[in-house]
């Protein structure tokens, strides 16, 4: 067994729920996320951290998950694409305002990017303060790290104004 | 009726699960799989001397290591020449593992297969493969050239010599009142979908049957290729393409090695094999598109109309030829464009090169096709002091020709007809989209800012839709859900909702209960594949025709129950009901049960399909001809192409500190004919622009000599992020395709063809040089513009008041 072989427990909040995994300390994130406890939403499309489609939150910032390493989440929380719907408490799940434009935006095409700009852009409009007219530059900022082969761009930027417009009518 | 969803921006269905994490990927299946890894060459072009795995076998969690020799059978023979063609005259194939050479950096040589991908790369690492370098030809001059050979017995590296010609261009050229020459090039780039390649097997020993999950464009060729190179009978192959997180053409390729090798294993081993392609192998090992060199020389009149037109085009297509010479064919067919051209001839030498296989990437040989004529459009302009747009005015196919006959023979083996087209239509209203005679107006403006503008357009031809066929199956069940299944594959065009749009239109049905499902060889194992702007064209009539065939057999069996004439009958919101009589009517569902006549009443539906509860015992229970089940399978079989068409612009500003070239404008005008879902088709335009504007500006691939790929990653190779690509306008025309039965043509390639094209001549426009590269960089330009040598445009002179013609 070489070193990068050496098994340690993790414990971490996944998407609001405790959980634990054993895995070589060299595992990364993603994979961790992915093969070790199963949620395959999250997804791997260069695993150098320049896609941007394996972003998560971890303690509610956005992270790449190729670029992190299981052990380094050890009590920390961690929010996948899986995570972004909550409960209605009634068996079904509210989607995230994101997500409903997303759809009503044609913002995805073949979806594999999807998870990470939704979590990226779902943590940029909850950081700020939706009471504010979403400016150009923020939907740039905020859609500018991800690659995206399918939709150019175009559609996914409608869906932030789009989301944007449903949080501040929320309130 | 009122089930018409022909034509709306349905919202897509497969959204459901994909923003919420539960898409299946490749990689998303079988999480206990054994994993594979490869062992690539390092080498452009050597001689295996040795392979030596001592050092991997005692990484803990090894399982397997597979080299050439390994290979047995049909798998130790060279991979298939998929599309065979009598100019493809020196076609070479890989192995599925290297025997004895290496001909572009990725070949795969050994198959590791571990406890986890982790433990497999291990191993591969371990593994010694010693080789004898051999000389290097990377890119078309120096293929052309052939001072080294790529495969030792084709000394001129010249794998196909494609030619058509429409006329005797020589005579032609030389009576024409004008001609001009020119020779320029296009660069490679890739389809590089977010998702890489990947394939899962399982074999079950048992029952001795194998199921491949492929991450492919093409799952019923996948199976037959898998069935005949592992000597597996057909039926004991199952191939399924899960969710595919995009193709644009490398998926289409079949079978990459892995496709075969991955089966192989999980046979030899009775264990579940897995293998997820990582960027890199990616970068090195799938396959790119688009470099040629193109020598044009046009004659033309006074008004700027051709004459004649002799285009000699050499292509690079790597090391071999897998896919045949689909791309130069495509190039060759489709240069012409909406032109009427009197005398045309091509050449295209297709030839070897130690990269990567090229094979058809969006476009598959358009944007090339595209480029070509355009700039010859541009350089006649130039020439003759004319507008860039009236001179490809002059030389539109008009409305009242068609159907118009190119007399060219398409990738298809048929004819090049354009089926119906509006192209002056297109050029009009691409004019009024970018305000083509705004453009002195802006020019004056930015220069007083300090910048160049210039704009520049493309107008252009694609077949779409190319046969040999799709098939579809709509079945009603008793529940009333409605499953629809076609053999072609998705990548995220979203055929799961515009196919249901369409059975929805066609039967009468809500679409919330029509079931999509694409590219299950367990639910229909006859079909072609996605590539060529075809799934809408080929699936869609197919799946619209085995509807009507359902409706006609729900109308028959729902007029034997009321007792009235089918032709009285209508089905809307899943009711069959008499037409202007409401009240008499039978649900769908119920027709589904009567169509089946039964002996057993497995549930309350099917109690109403058994013996003693139907009474007519004058006649078979199931007639003669006819057959139990509500559901048709049906295929449309093309007899040529459909021909869409579209014309863009691109206004470029330039700074003349950085050379940066901005779009700041960007049009788009294009006609596929009718269209089921335009959201649909819009994105596919949005989607395909940006890769158009990549092409010309950003992506390439750029080898060294020795045939190493310098940016095989996201970090250097440059695929463009939202700030890199352009705001779009859109404009649309419908000119319905008279070929087929829903009056559509495909619209997935649509718009990557003509940005290099267009971006080109607007910065040619802009600068007032030659631009005769395409992609081009900042750093290119600003070697162009301070290069003394670099050729100044007609205009430019014309525009400083040096020009001859001034
Ligand atoms: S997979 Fe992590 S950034 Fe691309
Ligand atoms: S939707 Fe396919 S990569 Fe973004």
């Amino acid at each position: 067994m070489t070193n990068v072989d050496i098994e340690r427990t993790v414990t971490v909040t996944v998407n609001g729920v405790p959980r634990e995994a054993t895995v070589p300390v060299r595992r990364l994130l993603s994979d961790a996320l992915r093969h070790d406890l199963g949620l395959t939403g999250t997804h791997v499309g260069c695993e150098h951290g320049v896609c941007g489609a394996c972003t998560v939150l971890v303690d509610g910032d956005p992270v790449r998950s190729c670029l992190m390493l299981a052990v380094q989440v050890d009590g920390r929380s961690v929010t996948t694409v899986e995570g972004l719907a909550r409960d209605d408490n009634r068996g079904g799940q509210v989607l995230h305002p994101v997500q409903e434009a997303f759809r009503e935006c044609h913002a995805l095409q073949c979806g594999f990017c999807t998870p990470g700009f939704l979590i990226t852009i779902a943590a940029g409009l909850e950081k700020r303060d939706n009471t504010v007219e979403l400016t150009e530059e923020e939907v740039d900022d905020m859609v500018g790290g991800n690659l995206c082969r399918c939709t150019g761009y175009a559609n996914i930027k409608k869906a932030v104004h789009h989301a944007a417009a449903t949080m501040r009518d929320a309130g | 009726m009122t089930t018409k969803l022909f034509g709306e921006p349905v919202r897509r269905r497969e959204d459901a699960r994909l923003i919420v994490g539960k898409g299946r990927y490749l990689d998303d299946i079988g999480h206990s799989a054994l994993a594979a890894a490869f062992v690539r060459s390092p080498h452009a072009h050597a001689r295996i001397t040795d392979i030596d795995v001592e050092g991997a076998l005692d990484v803990e969690g090894l399982v397997a290591i597979y080299t050439y020799e390994d290979l047995h059978g049909a798998m130790a023979e060279p991979l298939p020449v998929l599309i065979p063609h009598p100019q493809l005259t020196a076609a070479r194939t890989g192995h599925p593992l290297a025997n004895g050479e290496v001909n572009h950096v990725g070949e795969a040589v050994v198959m590791v297969v571990a406890t986890d991908r982790y433990i497999a790369e291990d191993a591969a690492e371990r593994i010694v493969v010693s080789y004898e370098e051999l000389p290097v030809v990377v890119g078309v001059d120096a293929a052309r050239e052939a001072a080294h050979a790529v495969h030792d017995e084709i000394p001129d590296n010249v794998g196909a010599r494609h030619h058509q010609e429409t006329g005797d261009v020589e005579p032609a050229l030389a009576a024409s009142p004008h001609t001009l020459s020119f020779t320029q090039y296009i660069e490679r780039s890739a389809s590089m979908p977010m998702e890489g390649k990947g394939v899962h097997a399982r074999w079950d020993a048992d029952d001795r049957s194998l199921r491949v999950y492929s991450s492919t464009q093409a799952s019923t060729s996948v199976r037959a290729a898998i069935a005949a190179k592992l000597e597996l009978s057909l039926e004991k192959v199952e191939v399924v393409a899960p969710d595919v997180g995009g193709g644009f053409g490398v998926k289409i390729v079949h079978p990459w090695p892995e496709e075969l090798l991955v089966p192989m294993a999980a046979i030899a081993l009775g264990q579940e094999v897995k293998w997820s392609e990582d960027r890199r192998e990616h970068f090195i090992s799938s396959a790119h598109e688009r470099q040629q060199r193109q020598d044009v020389t046009v004659g033309y009149d006074d008004d700027g109309r051709i004459t004649a037109l002799d285009v000699h085009v050499w292509h690079d297509h790597g090391a071999y030829t897998p896919y045949g010479i689909i791309v130069p064919i495509i190039t060759a067919t489709q240069l012409v464009g909406p032109y009427v051209i009197p005398v045309y001839r091509v050449i295209v030498e297709s030839v070897y090169t130690n990269t990567v296989i090229v094979t058809p990437y969006r476009g598959a040989g358009r944007p090339q096709a595209c480029y070509a004529m355009e700039r010859t459009m541009d350089r006649i302009a130039d020439a003759l002091d004319l507008d860039r747009a009236v001179v490809r005015e002059r030389n539109l196919i008009q409305p009242s020709q068609f159907p118009y006959d190119q007399h060219l023979t398409f990738q298809d083996g048929r004819p090049v007809i354009y089926d119906s087209g509006d192209y002056p239509g297109l050029l009009d209203k691409l004019r009024a989209l970018v305000d083509w005679s705004s453009v002195e107006d802006l020019r004056a403006q930015a220069a007083a800012r300090g910048k160049l503008l210039g704009i520049g357009m493309a107008l252009y031809v694609e077949g779409t839709g190319p046969g040999p066929y799709e098939g579809g199956h709509v079945q009603v069940l008793g529940s009333g859900k409605v499953l629809v299944a076609t053999g072609l594959t998705s990548q995220g065009q979203g055929h799961e909702t515009s196919f249901a749009q369409i059975v929805a239109s066609e039967l009468g049905v809500p679409i919330e209960d029509v079931e999509v499902t694409t590219g299950d060889t367990r639910r229909f194992p006859y079909a072609v594949g996605t590539f060529a702007s075809r799934a809408a064209v080929m699936s869609g009539n197919a799946i619209a025709l085995a509807a009507r065939g359902v409706r006609e057999k729900a109308l028959r069996i729902a007029a034997d129950v009321l007792e009235v004439d089918p032709g009285d009958l209508e089905i809307d919101e899943g009711l069959v009901q008499v037409k202007g009589v409401p009240g008499t009517s039978i649900p769908l569902r119920t027709v589904a049960v009567l169509s089946n006549p039964l002996r057993y009443a497995f549930d309350e539906a099917a109690k109403q399909a058994t013996q003693f509860t139907t009474h007519d015992d004058t006649r078979p229970p199931v007639a003669e001809g006819d057959a139990p089940g509500l559901e048709h399978r049906d295929y449309y079989s093309p007899i040529r192409s459909t021909f869409a068409s579209g014309a863009h612009a691109a206004v470029v500003e330039i700074d003349t500190q950085t050379w940066e070239i901005d779009v700041v404008k960007y049009a788009v005008v294009h006609d596929c004919g009718n269209v089921v879902n335009p959201m649909i088709v819009e994105g596919q335009v949005h989607g395909g622009v940006a890769q158009g504007v990549a092409g010309a500006l950003y992506e390439r691939m750029a080898y060294d000599k020795d045939g190493q790929l310098q940016n095989a990653s996201f970090m250097d190779f440059l695929m463009p992020y939202a700030s890199e690509v352009p705001d779009i306008d859109i404009d649309h025309q419908q000119t319905p395709s008279p070929l087929n039965p829903l009056g559509i043509k495909g619209a997935g390639e649509a718009g990557v063809i003509p940005g290099t094209a267009a971006i080109a001549s607007a910065i040619e426009d802009a600068v007032g040089r030659r631009i005769a590269a395409m992609p081009i960089s900042p750093t290119e330009l600003y070697d162009l513009m301070r290069n003394d040598d670099t050729e100044l445009t007609e205009a430019h002179r014309r525009r400083s008041g040096t020009g001859a013609m001034a």
